[in-house]
């Protein structure tokens, strides 16, 4: 048997974390946005699925990784337009709306998928790019350095979504708005369009994620293919304490979990398969539950905002 | 800070105070859209070449065209009205509970394994004893996330979908191993499905020639059962109460986090029921794919039902045709049956996208009829 210690090993281990990361980092970061502005997108993992299965089909038939992209962004944004009109202007329990655009993602995609494809097909996602001189470092450069776009644009977007939040008066009124949107409103935030502004980009951002799992991580599509990762993805923002940083923390630790479990499996270490797909399912309660009491949440997360009532 | 009467939970009916145009605004509005969502689902049949009239037609064909279609409708309709009601004991306590796939795997795992200890029980005691289990193993199952949202704080909704995902897994993990069909081990087949309950652990059949079970009429005394318990209740009040405001329920010395914490457990033991009964009047076995969305679909039956007990009983008598004509229409026109989720998740949108417009209409004309009402409602 192999040495689960070796480099080799963690070296694989630590490439498919990175791998698998990705996903996580587009769907929590874009969920950030929306929930710091006040509304919980459940509606995740549906629209992983729908545009996931868009950019897959995209790639499937004209084999442009970047059309599949553009695509996923799109059906993102048509989503993200739903879950605004229903939560944000027809004021909509969130938690309601969001499983209806989940069940109707994932039925869609079933059936489009089910249609227009039938089988399980594999397509050539984006390719790795290797950055000159740093992906020659020994050990971290294969791990870091040779990667494809989307692996890239996922890490760069912690710093950049920090940025955003942090530093510009955008960040600063989505923040308002999620905190105190009477207050907003009255110095003239318009708390719906900031809405509607933060629930599309994190759709949007969704809908890279699903991109992300269907022609980066996995290339291919099949039913459900998410197993509920948009779910995860929601409950590392509130990990993450609704900061960039800390989601890139939990996507990280979420990811190697789930890539320490695959490597067991595939070295061979006798692990029932169905226990150890349980434990990221088991981690995520664990984390909401030491995590959700430190007073971070926006305040009006989860509120529906009546103008003049308030 | 004012506190205020939450907008969204307008489908609580009080007793007295609805009037004719009211129940039919609230009953009526939700199967306007099942109407909306089978509409918008037409033009993506037409996108795939299919004509929905002669789909739709075939669907409804199927789930009630029948006596076999009829029997087959109310059999998806029992699990679909015991987790329908107990999504309604949660939403009164402003829970979600998304938990019903999960609590339906426990709540079978447990009678089966009930009815393969006890083979030898009477059937007067089994069955019960069997029911008793799954509702106690599903009630586990609502109790671990009620708990957790009344200590912690923890989003309810997706710890029940986590807790689904690890439902899935254990009984992957049983049926594949410690659970697996003995008989299956023997023939070299290696099913993953439980080996077959004995004989007194059965539900009757009520038709010759379908799966129509008794436990139909479990779930139809249940339904009365949690109207009564909601209703006619202390304890349905404070749950009610503090579904309809929880700093007043808070104030008025209620323990808001316990109420809530049991309605997600009682939501369970539902569900849970809902899976011992599939195992013992349906598949007489434990098997993978037992669950069929039940635990989704529940929810929007649920919706559909105003959020009334006596109400999710038409509901999910149709959305168990639904799924029964779902797959005559696979059959008919070949189009996949996942159809019905994209349908069912219009409904969703469109119902939580409307509860508060109709609350709004029913506001406008009650103060239209008040002759003097110098302070506004909302500071009630």
């Amino acid at each position: 048997m192999t040495n689960i210690f070796s480099f080799e090993v963690l070296s694989g281990v630590l490439r498919t974390m990175i791998a698998l990361s990705t996903p996580f980092l587009f769907a929590a970061l874009g969920e950030t946005f929306s929930q710091l502005s006040g509304v919980v997108n459940l509606g995740v993992d549906g629209i992983m699925l729908l545009a996931g299965f868009f950019a897959f089909y995209a790639v499937l038939l004209t084999g442009n990784v970047w059309l599949g992209l553009l695509l996923a962004m799109f059906i993102g944004l048509l989503m993200g337009l739903i879950m605004s009109l229903v939560s944000v202007t027809l004021k909509a329990q969130q938690g309601i709306s969001g499983i209806g655009l989940q069940i109707f993602g994932l039925g869609m995609s079933s059936l489009l998928f089910k249609v227009l494809v039938g089988t399980v097909k594999t397509v050539s996602g984006f390719a790795p790019i290797k950055i000159p001189l740093l992906g020659d470092i020994p050990f971290f450069g294969p791990i870091l350095f040779r990667n494809n776009f989307l692996v890239y644009a996922a890490f760069l977007l912690v710093p950049v979504s920090w940025w955003i939040l942090e530093k510009t008066t955008l960040g600063l009124k989505i923040k308002a708005v999620g905190q105190n949107p009477a207050a907003a409103d009255s110095v003239g935030i318009n708390v719906n369009r900031i809405r509607y502004f933060s629930v599309c980009l994190g759709a949007i951002l969704a809908g890279v994620a699903g991109a992300a799992l269907s022609i980066s991580v996995a290339n291919l599509f099949q039913d459900n293919l998410t197993a509920g990762q948009g779910f995860i993805a929601v409950a590392l923002v509130y990990f993450g304490g609704w900061s960039p940083i800390g989601v890139l923390g939990g996507a990280l630790l979420f990811s190697f979990a789930t890539s320490a479990q695959l490597w067991l499996q595939v070295l061979g270490i006798q692990v029932p398969a169905s226990l150890a797909v349980m434990l990221p399912y088991i981690l995520t309660i664990i984390v909401l539950t030491i995590s959700v009491n430190r007073g971070k949440q926006p305040a009006a997360l989860n509120k529906q905002f009546f103008r003049g009532e308030n | 800070m004012r506190i205020r009467l939450p907008r969204t939970t307008s489908t609580d009916h009080e007793h007295g105070k609805g009037d004719w145009f009211e129940f039919m605004l609230r009953t009526s509005f939700p199967f306007l859209g099942v109407f909306a969502a089978l509409f918008i689902s037409a033009f993506v049949l037409l996108l795939l070449k299919t004509n929905p009239i002669v789909a739709y037609g075939a669907m409804l064909q199927g789930a009630f065209g029948s006596i076999n279609g009829l029997s087959q409708s109310l059999v998806k309709a029992t699990p679909l009205l015991l987790v329908g009601l107990g999504v309604c004991i949660a939403f009164k306590a402003s829970v979600i509970n998304v938990g019903g796939e999960g609590q339906i795997i426990l709540g079978s795992i447990a009678g089966t394994w009930m009815a393969l200890t006890f083979p030898d029980l009477p059937k007067v005691v089994l069955i019960p004893a069997c029911m008793t289990a799954g509702f106690l193993a599903g009630a586990f199952w609502g109790f671990i996330p009620g708990m957790l949202k009344a200590r912690f704080k923890v989003n309810e909704i997706l710890s029940t979908i986590m807790m689904n995902s690890i439902a899935l897994q254990l009984l992957n993990f049983l049926l594949q191993g410690p659970m697996m069909d003995p008989e299956g081990i023997k023939a070299g087949t290696f099913l993953a499905q439980s080996a077959r309950l004995p004989e007194s652990a059965w539900l009757a059949r009520l038709v010759p020639r379908t799966m129509l079970h008794s436990g139909v009429y479990v779930a139809l005394a249940f339904a009365v059962a949690v109207y009564i318990f909601l209703w006619r209740t202390t304890i349905g009040y404070q749950i009610r109460a503090v579904g309809l405001n929880p700093q007043a329920s808070h104030y008025s010395g209620i323990n808001v986090p316990f109420n809530q914490m049991l309605s997600l457990t009682l939501a369970g033991g539902l569900s849970g029921l809902a899976g011992v009964i599939e195992v013992m009047g349906v598949h007489r076995r434990i098997l993978e794919g037992l669950t069929g969305g039940y635990g989704f679909t529940g929810i929007v039956a649920a919706l559909l039902g105003s959020l009334h007990p006596l109400g999710v009983v038409p509901a999910s008598v149709l959305f168990g045709g639904l799924l029964v004509g779902a797959n005559t229409m696979q059959r008919a026109v070949q189009i996949p049956s996942a159809l019905i989720n994209a349908i069912l998740g219009l409904i969703v949108l469109f119902v939580s996208g409307s509860a508060l417009w109709i609350h709004q209409i029913i506001k406008k004309r009650k103060t239209a009829t008040m002759v003097v009402s110098p302070t506004k409602e909302t500071q009630a």
